[in-house]
């Protein structure tokens, strides 16, 4: 084996939870596109990082591939306009999270025609070209990890050392999503064009697609690209079928048997994880020109007629994908995005297609937990089991439920990926991820609270240190004149004050008769 | 002779050991500066001076001392409380004032036309927060404004006002569950 390749000990990470799939109700029938829409929704904080500014006005005319709002500062996250068109408005719209009722969003209103701007020309000799080249493409064409965490991916390239290991996660882990599946069935020479980009960018000679054993015919069609590509830096590891194997922790752990520190990145140990998606939209935005404005999304669940894989564009409300999916047969379904397990209750189906977007989830609101059977935790211990961070749960939910939120950091909260697999195995229905999610976000709310309150005690303190400084330098100068008042008013001071005028008298003097003398 | 030597030696064990434990009262010793840095550490930090103490040092300065009781933080609040008294070994209290929960998050604005330009809330802000000169329109600057009133009693055109933070980096929170809306 070459010197530059990372060893490979395919084994598997602690816990986990062999789940039933539900996928072939989304990858029986290809890819479809859905029809050009009327108006896109375009959400302004759907990367990680603050949210973009809009960088266009309510009636510019734009054309697809526009940049319509950037971070400042940071090109990695810029929003591109899905289609051409008018900026119609900024509205307030139902948000896709759990945390916020509502967001702002740029409403792009289409013209039918579907002109692209060609801001950017395609690099078809990548090849050749300057790696520096490649991820400012990447990093101008929008592209976020299409995974779920949407963090910047040329931020990501950037921050890597030479001689990474690039490892492109394929293992879809989470049940009824099979957006990775399809797209590795079907644009296998995309992701692995998008892999060999990505080995330039990154410098790496070393790429590892990893997938889980139960998708066949992903791997024959992966397996098949990668000999058409002749490249020997690609390299495809079936991996154990669990879940959450698609978690970059677990996913690293389970192929190379390392482990990332705790607070650190997969960088630490040599490593960059990127989704296969993201890879083809690496590979589209290099050969083609095109930033991201379109992903494949699943949209499935009991409650829809015809479930599959869609390629949608970024901004479409998801009654656009509910109807592509032959609409709903049980008005009392809820909307999910994302999987089961990890997914985000939507609030109505005016919500737009995010960058995460994964998968649209319908569910029967019966297979669904109302929260009205919990019980007390009885210290089990099974969600200790199976809780792939090797965390325990049932400890941190006894501290977060007494709000008691450092011991639950002790505990290793903020190592919690929100998995889910404690929920589905406590035997007294404790929503424990819920807690954990918002014990996280108040620890984070405590730490900026913790910053503010340094950066105003060193004002403070800096204020202090002046005004006494100030005073100080009062007193100093009134104690210098009160002295030499002193000085004057006693007696040697005054005979001395005397001495002094009469010689200043006389050289007056002096001065006066010698031009008196010269006339 | 065997009662001799048994003083003899008890007498130098008691010495060594007097001698240890004296080295350590020393070395090992407890400033009062330390403690009152741990309390200040855990209080807010607003400057606002309603525990009756000219800001967080000194009111930390006298919980240090015992003067003070650790309840008479409003800004910290019930969370504040519980912090001191973990750290001093006491018994959480109730609060001393009546507290709006929601007043951590605001900070102080100028109405700018109103502003007369007499610098009196500049003198006021105990962390430099108002930037302005005589006869010149002051300005708070929002990201040092700690929210503690005091530049609202002097000013004799009454043109500052109090509004709610807006701060770009705090996310979105998530809920607390009493209810599950978890899924599956």
């Amino acid at each position: 084996m070459n010197s530059t390749r990372i060893a490979v000990t395919p084994g598997r990470f602690h816990g986990g939870l062999k789940l039933d799939g539900h996928r072939k109700l989304a990858t029986g029938k290809p890819i479809a596109s859905l029809p050009l829409s009327e108006r896109y929704y375009l959400w302004l904080e759907q990367h990680h990082g603050p949210a973009a500014l809009p960088c266009v006005a309510v009636g510019d005319r734009i054309l697809g591939g526009q940049i319509v709002a950037a971070q400042e500062g940071r090109p990695g996250t810029a929003i591109h306009s899905p289609t051409s068109g008018i900026v119609a408005d900024f509205q307030d719209l139902p948000a896709p999270t759990a945390q916020m009722s509502s967001a702002h969003m740029l409403v792009i209103e289409s013209d039918g025609e579907d002109r692209a701007c060609h801001e950017f020309g395609a690099i078809t000799d990548w090849e050749n070209a300057a790696p520096e080249s490649l991820t400012e493409r990447i990093a101008q064409s929008g592209i976020v990890g299409l995974g779920g965490a949407v963090f910047a991916t040329g931020a990501k390239i950037g921050r890597a050392a030479a001689n990474v290991t690039l490892i492109l996660n394929g293992a879809e882990c989470e049940p009824y999503i099979s957006c990775d599946d399809g797209l590795m069935r079907e644009r296998a020479d995309s992701i692995i064009t998008g892999a060999r980009i990505l080995l330039r960018a990154l410098g790496s000679k070393d790429c590892l697609v990893a997938i889980e054993r139960d998708k066949p015919e992903a791997i024959a069609a992966m397996e098949t690209a990668i000999r058409d590509a002749g490249d020997e830096r690609l390299r495809l590891e079936r991996i154990f079928s669990l879940y959450p194997a698609g978690g970059e922790r677990q996913l690293i752990e389970a192929l190379t048997g390392r482990q990332v520190p705790r607070g650190g990145l997969p960088q630490d140990i040599g490593l960059v994880c990127l989704n296969v998606g993201t890879a083809a939209a690496v590979g589209r935005a290099v050969c083609r020109g095109q930033p991201l404005t379109s992903r494949i999304t699943t949209v499935t669940g009991p409650a829809l007629v015809a479930p599959g894989n869609f390629d949608v564009r970024i901004g479409t409300p998801i009654r656009e994908l509910v109807a592509a999916a032959g609409g709903c047969n049980d008005p009392s379904a809820r909307l999910i995005m994302g999987g089961p397990m990890m997914g985000v209750p939507l609030q109505d189906d005016r919500v737009p297609v995010v960058k995460a977007m994964n998968c649209l989830l319908v569910l029967p609101a019966n297979e669904l937990s109302d929260g009205q059977n919990q019980r007390p935790c009885i210290r089990c211990g099974d969600c200790a089991e199976v809780c792939p961070a090797r965390l325990l749960p049932q400890q941190m939910y006894w501290e977060l439920r007494d709000e008691r939120f450092e011991p639950a950091r002790e505990f290793g909260l903020d190592a919690c990926i929100e998995c889910g697999c404690c929920d589905v195995v406590c035997p007294s229905h404790l929503p424990l991820t819920q807690y954990f999610r918002w014990g996280k976000s108040q620890l984070h709310k405590q730490f900026i609270e913790h910053e503010r309150a340094e950066h105003a005690r060193q004002r403070f303190e800096a204020r202090n240190a002046r005004l006494e400084k100030q005073k100080a330098e009062r007193q100093a100068r009134l104690a210098a004149k009160r002295e030499a008042l002193e000085k004057a008013r006693s007696d040697s001071g005054r005979r001395a004050a005397i001495d002094e005028i009469m010689a200043r008298k006389k050289r007056a003097a002096d001065e006066n008769n010698e031009p008196g003398q010269s006339e | 002779m065997e009662g001799i030597t048994a003083i003899v030696a008890l007498g130098i064990l008691a010495a060594a050991l007097g001698l240890v434990l004296g080295i350590a009262a020393r070395s090992i010793q407890v400033e009062g500066d330390e403690v009152e840095e741990e309390i200040d550490a855990l209080l807010p930090q607003t400057q606002c001076a309603q525990c009756g103490y000219p800001g967080c040092r000194p009111y930390a300065k006298a919980i240090a001392a015992g003067e003070a009781d650790i309840n008479l933080c409003a800004p910290g609040g019930d969370a504040a409380i519980r912090a001191l008294a973990d750290l001093l070994g006491r018994e959480v209290k109730p609060m001393a004032h009546d507290v709006d929960p929601e007043e951590n998050t605001i900070v102080a604005v100028v109405d700018e036309p109103r502003c007369i330009g007499c610098t009196l809330c500049i003198q006021a802000c105990p962390v430099d927060a108002i930037i302005g000169a005589p006869r010149q329109m002051h300005t708070v600057i929002a990201t040092e404004c700690t929210g503690c009133k005091l530049c609202l009693p002097p000013c004799p055109v009454d043109c500052i006002d109090l509004t709610p933070v807006a701060d770009a980096n705090s996310k979105p929170q998530w809920t607390r569950p009493d209810v599950a809306t978890s899924t599956i």
